[in-house]
C-alpha cells in the first residue's frame, strides 16, 4: 500500500550533498524537473509582463507609454523568451523530466549527469537572453525570427541574443538525446512500445524533432553572426546571396519547433481524458502513430511561413498541400479525445476543465491555421494580427492550457498536497474568458488589415485593440490567481493520497511525493495502463 | 534488450577497407580532371557516397548493428535529401 | 532510511551509451547539413563562378588531407581491436598515430589558410568584395565549412587525447571501452564530413 503523509521523498532526501547544493548538483530527474519548473514559471512571468507592456501601449491609438523602438525591442524579447525559453523546452523539461522515467517504470533517465548539463545550458541561455536587453547598443529589435537583411544590419545587440538562442538549442538537443535513449533502453520489463503511456509516445516523437531539427537553427544563427562579423554574403543580395534562403533555413527548424511545443501538450491531455472519464483512451494506436505522423509530416511544411516572400508557385502549392495534410493527424487526436470522454464517468476537476478548454482553443488555432495554409487567404492575413491571434490560440490556448492542465493534474504527485478546487475553477474561468477577449478581436482586426508588430494603428482598429488589452489584463489576473492558489496549496493544502484521481498509469501507484528511486521494486508490465475499476 | 556480443574485427580487414577508400579517392581525383560537365560532379558525389557507406559500415560497425540503427542512419540521409529537394522546388522554378 | 547513492547504478549500459552517441552524430550531420544546403543552392545559381573559385584551391593538399583523415579513421578503428585483444601498447601507438595524422591535417589547413590570407582571400576583404558574386560566396562557404570542420577535428583530438590517457591508466580496457568506441565514432564522423567536403570544394573544377 503506498504511504501518504510525511515520508522520505525526493523533496527531503538529500544524498551526497546538503541544502542548496543538494538541488544545484542533483542528478535526480525529479529535482531537475522541479528546478526547470521554477525557472520556466519565473521566465514565463517575465515574458507575460513584457506582453502586458505591449498591450498597455496598444490600449489606445497613438504613443502612450513607449515609442516604436522600445516596442520593437519588446516584441523581440517577448518572442525570444516565450519561444526559446518557455514553450519549446516547457513541457518536455518539466513533465518529461519528472514523469517520463516513472511512466515507463525506470528509476531515472539514461544519462542523469547529461540531464543536469542540459539544465545549466538552459539556464545560461535564458539568462543571456535577458542580459541581451542591457548590453551593447540596445535591445535587439529584429523580432524573434531574426529575418535578414535587418538582422545583419541592425545596430542593436543581435549577436548576444543569437548566442543565447544557440545555447538554448544545444540544451534542447541534449535533452532530446537523453529521452530517446531512455525510452529505448529503460522501459520496465514487459513494457513494449505499444504498452507505454501515450505521454511517453509524445515525448518520444518530440525528442526526435528536437534532435533532427534544432541543429539547423544552430548553424543558421551562426550564419547570421557570420553575416554581421564577416560579411559572408549568404543572405545579402548585394554580395550575391538570397535573403529568402535565410527564411528557408530558419523555418526548416522553426516549423518543426512548433510540433516540439504541441506534441507534449497533446500527450498531457491524452493522459487526463481517460483518467477523468475513468475509461480507457479511445484509439491508442491511432494516437501513438499520429504523434509520429505529426513529427514526420511537420518537417515538410516550413514554406507556409513564406507564401508572400517570393518563392516559386510550385513550391507554394507543395507547402500548402502538405500543410493541409499535417492537420489530419491532429484532427484524429481530437476525435479520439472526445470519444474517450463519450460514455465515460466524467469528473469535472480542474485538470479536465483545462483539457476541455484546450480542445476548444486548439481547434480555433488549428482552423485559423488552415485559413493561412490556403494560398489565397494567406495573402490577406499574412503579417497581420490574424497570425498573432492564430499562434497565440495554438501555443497559449493549446500548449499553455495543456501545461496548466498538467500542473493541476500532477501537482498532488509532485508536492504531496492538494490545491483548492473552487479557487482553481474560478481562476480557470477568469483565464478562459480573459484569453478569448484578448485574442478573438485580434482575429477580426487582423482580417480587417491591422498589421502585426506595429506599436500604433489606425482609428478603425481602436475598439478591437481596446477589448483585446482589457482581455489581457483579465487573463493575467486569472493567471496570478491560479499561481497564488497553487502556491498556497503547496504549503497549506491537504495532504494528497498516492492516487487522488484514480489514474491508471504508473506514477499513481507510487507515493505522493515520490521516493528518490521512484519504485521499491521495478514493476513487471503485462498490459496497457488505461484500466479503471471494473474495466480490468 | 540484447547485448551484441563483441566481435573483434581483425586489423587486416581495416587495412583492406582503407586501401579501397584510398583507391576511391584517387579515382575521384582522376575522374574529375576530365570535363564531363555536370556528370563530373555527379560522379564525384557518387564516389563520395560509396566511401561514406564503407566508412559507416566497416569503420563505424553499422553493418553489425541493429536494424533500428541502420534505419535511423538511412532515415537521416533520406530526410536531408528531401529537405534539399524541397528547397530546390523553390529555386528551380522561380 | 536515507539513501546515499545516486539514483542510477554504477553499471553503465553500453548499448545506451552507443545509441546516445549515434544520435549525437545525427545532430552533427544536420549541423553541417545546413551549410551543405547553402552550398547546393549557390552552386546551382552560380556554377561557373564555383568552378573558377574551386580552381584556386590546391587539389594536392586537399587530397593529402583526405589521405590523412582516412588513414586516421583506420588507425582509430584498429585501436579498438587492440584494446579488445588486450594489446595495450599497440592501442596506445594506434591512438597516437591517429592524433599525429590529425595534427598533420591541421598543419596542412594552417598553411592553406595562411596562403589564402596572404593573398587577401577571406570573407569581407576588398579583394573578395570585387570578385564575381558566385566566387565570393564560394569563398565564404569554403572558410565556414572547413573552419567548422577544423573545429570538430580539434574536439575529436581532445576526445582521443583523453582516451590515450585512459588507456595508459587502464581505465579503458577490454572489459570497458565505451569511451574509446564513442570517441572513435565521433572521429569517423569528422572523416565522413570531409569525404563530402573534399569533392565539393576541391574537385568541381
Amino acid at each position: 500500500m503506498p504511504e501518504t503523509g510525511v515520508h522520505s521523498s525526493y523533496l527531503n532526501n538529500e544524498g551526497k550533498y546538503h541544502g542548496l547544493l543538494a538541488w544545484l548538483l542533483t542528478i535526480d530527474h525529479k529535482r531537475i524537473g522541479l528546478m526547470y519548473f521554477f525557472v520556466v514559471i519565473a521566465f514565463f512571468f517575465i515574458g507575460a509582463m513584457l506582453g502586458l507592456l505591449m498591450r498597455t501601449e496598444l490600449l489606445r491609438p497613438g504613443e502612450d507609454i513607449m515609442g516604436p523602438q522600445t516596442y520593437n525591442g519588446l516584441f523581440t524579447i517577448h518572442g525570444i523568451i516565450m519561444i526559446f525559453v518557455i514553450v519549446i523546452p516547457g513541457l518536455s523539461v518539466i513533465f518529461g523530466n519528472f514523469f517520463l522515467p516513472i511512466l515507463i517504470g525506470a528509476r531515472d533517465v539514461a544519462f542523469p549527469r547529461l540531464n543536469l548539463l542540459s539544465f545549466y545550458l538552459y539556464l545560461t541561455g535564458a539568462i543571456l537572453a535577458v542580459v541581451s536587453q542591457f548590453t551593447g547598443n540596445g535591445p535587439p529589435d529584429t523580432g524573434w525570427s531574426f529575418y535578414v537583411p535587418y538582422s545583419s544590419e541592425s545596430s542593436t545587440n543581435v549577436i548576444f541574443a543569437l548566442v543565447a538562442a544557440v545555447i538554448l538549442g544545444f540544451s534542447s538537443i541534449l535533452t532530446g538525446i537523453n529521452f530517446i535513449v531512455t525510452i529505448h533502453r529503460m522501459r520496465a520489463p514487459g513494457m513494449t512500445f505499444m504498452r507505454m503511456p501515450l505521454f511517453s509516445w509524445s515525448i518520444y516523437s518530440t525528442a526526435w524533432i528536437q534532435v533532427l531539427a534544432t541543429p539547423i537553427i544552430g548553424i543558421t544563427l551562426l550564419m547570421v553572426i557570420a553575416e554581421r562579423w564577416l560579411n559572408i554574403g549568404f543572405f545579402d543580395p548585394a554580395l550575391g546571396g538570397d535573403p529568402i534562403l535565410f527564411q528557408h533555413l530558419f523555418w526548416i527548424y522553426s516549423h518543426p519547433a512548433v510540433y516540439i511545443m504541441i506534441l507534449p501538450a497533446m500527450g498531457v491531455v491524452t493522459e487526463i481524458f481517460p483518467t477523468f472519464s475513468q475509461k480507457p483512451v479511445f484509439g491508442y494506436t491511432a494516437i501513438a502513430l499520429s504523434s509520429l505522423a505529426i513529427a514526420i509530416i511537420g518537417y515538410f511544411v516550413w514554406g507556409h511561413h513564406m507564401f508572400t516572400s517570393g518563392t516559386s508557385y510550385l513550391s507554394r502549392l507543395f507547402f500548402s498541400l502538405l500543410t493541409f495534410l499535417v492537420a489530419v493527424p491532429s484532427a484524429i487526436k481530437v476525435f479520439n479525445w472526445v470519444s474517450t470522454m463519450y460514455g465515460g464517468s466524467i469528473d469535472l476537476k480542474p485538470p479536465l476543465l483545462y483539457a476541455i478548454a484546450f480542445i476548444f482553443l486548439f481547434m480555433i488555432g488549428g482552423l485559423t491555421g488552415l485559413i493561412q495554409g490556403a494560398l489565397a487567404t494567406n495573402i490577406q492575413v499574412h503579417d497581420t494580427s490574424f497570425v498573432v491571434a492564430h499562434f497565440h490560440y495554438i501555443i497559449f490556448g493549446g500548449m499553455g492550457f495543456a501545461a496548466f492542465a498538467g500542473i493541476h493534474y500532477w501537482f498532488p504527485k509532485m508536492f504531496g498536497r492538494m490545491y483548492n478546487f473552487r479557487m482553481a475553477n474560478i481562476a480557470w474561468g477568469i483565464i478562459f474568458i480573459g484569453f478569448n477577449l484578448f485574442y478573438f478581436p485580434q482575429l477580426i482586426i487582423g482580417m480587417q488589415g491591422m498589421p502585426r508588430r506595429y506599436f500604433d494603428y489606425l482609428p478603425q482598429f481602436s475598439t478591437g485593440q481596446f477589448i483585446s488589452s482589457i482581455g489581457a489584463y483579465i487573463m493575467v489576473s486569472g493567471l496570478i490567481m491560479m499561481l497564488i492558489n497553487l502556491i498556497y496549496g503547496r504549503y497549506h493544502g491537504t495532504i494528497a493520497p498516492a492516487n487522488p484521481w484514480k489514474g491508471g498509469t504508473l506514477e499513481w501507484q507510487i507515493p505522493s511525493p515520490p521516493p528518490v528511486e521512484n519504485f521499491e521494486t521495478i514493476p513487471h508490465i503485462t498490459r496497457r495502463p488505461y484500466f479503471y475499476g471494473d474495466n480490468e | 534488450m540484447n547485448e551484441t556480443s563483441p566481435h573483434i574485427t581483425g586489423y587486416i580487414t581495416y587495412v583492406i577497407v582503407l586501401t579501397f577508400l584510398l583507391v576511391m579517392t584517387f579515382l575521384s581525383v582522376a575522374v574529375t580532371s576530365y570535363h564531363l560537365g555536370s556528370f563530373t560532379v555527379a560522379l564525384a558525389l557518387i564516389i563520395a557516397s560509396i566511401k561514406v557507406t564503407v566508412v559507416l559500415n566497416y569503420f563505424m560497425h553499422l553493418k553489425s548493428e541493429s536494424l533500428f540503427l541502420k534505419l535511423c542512419v538511412s532515415g537521416v540521409f533520406l530526410l536531408f535529401a528531401l529537405v534539399i529537394i524541397i528547397t530546390f522546388i523553390d529555386y528551380l522554378y522561380r | 532510511m536515507t539513501t546515499n547513492h545516486p539514483v542510477y547504478t554504477e553499471h553503465t549500459d553500453k548499448e545506451a551509451g552507443k545509441l546516445g552517441m549515434w544520435i549525437f552524430l545525427f545532430t552533427e550531420m544536420f549541423l553541417f547539413g545546413g551549410l551543405f544546403l547553402v552550398y547546393a543552392v549557390f552552386r546551382s545559381l552560380y556554377s561557373e563562378d564555383f568552378h573558377h573559385a574551386a580552381d584556386e584551391l590546391n587539389t594536392f593538399i586537399g587530397t593529402l588531407n583526405t589521405v590523412f583523415l582516412l588513414t586516421s579513421s583506420m588507425t582509430v578503428a584498429m585501436s579498438i581491436t587492440a584494446v579488445q585483444k588486450k594489446e595495450r601498447s599497440v592501442a596506445l601507438i594506434l591512438v597516437l598515430t591517429t592524433l599525429i595524422l590529425a595534427s598533420l591535417f591541421l598543419v596542412n589547413k594552417y598553411y592553406e589558410w595562411s596562403h589564402e590570407f596572404h593573398y587577401k582571400i577571406y570573407p569581407g576583404s576588398d579583394v573578395v568584395r570585387n570578385m564575381p558574386r558566385g566566387e565570393l560566396l564560394f569563398i565564404g562557404l569554403y572558410f565556414m565549412m572547413t573552419g567548422l570542420h577544423a573545429l570538430h577535428v580539434i574536439i575529436g583530438m581532445i576526445l582521443l587525447l583523453i582516451c590515450l590517457v585512459k588507456i595508459k591508466t587502464h581505465q579503458i580496457s577490454d572489459e570497458s571501452h565505451l569511451l574509446l568506441d564513442n570517441a572513435a565514432l565521433y572521429w569517423h564522423l569528422v572523416d565522413l564530413i570531409w569525404i563530402f567536403l573534399f569533392p565539393l570544394l576541391y574537385l568541381i573544377t
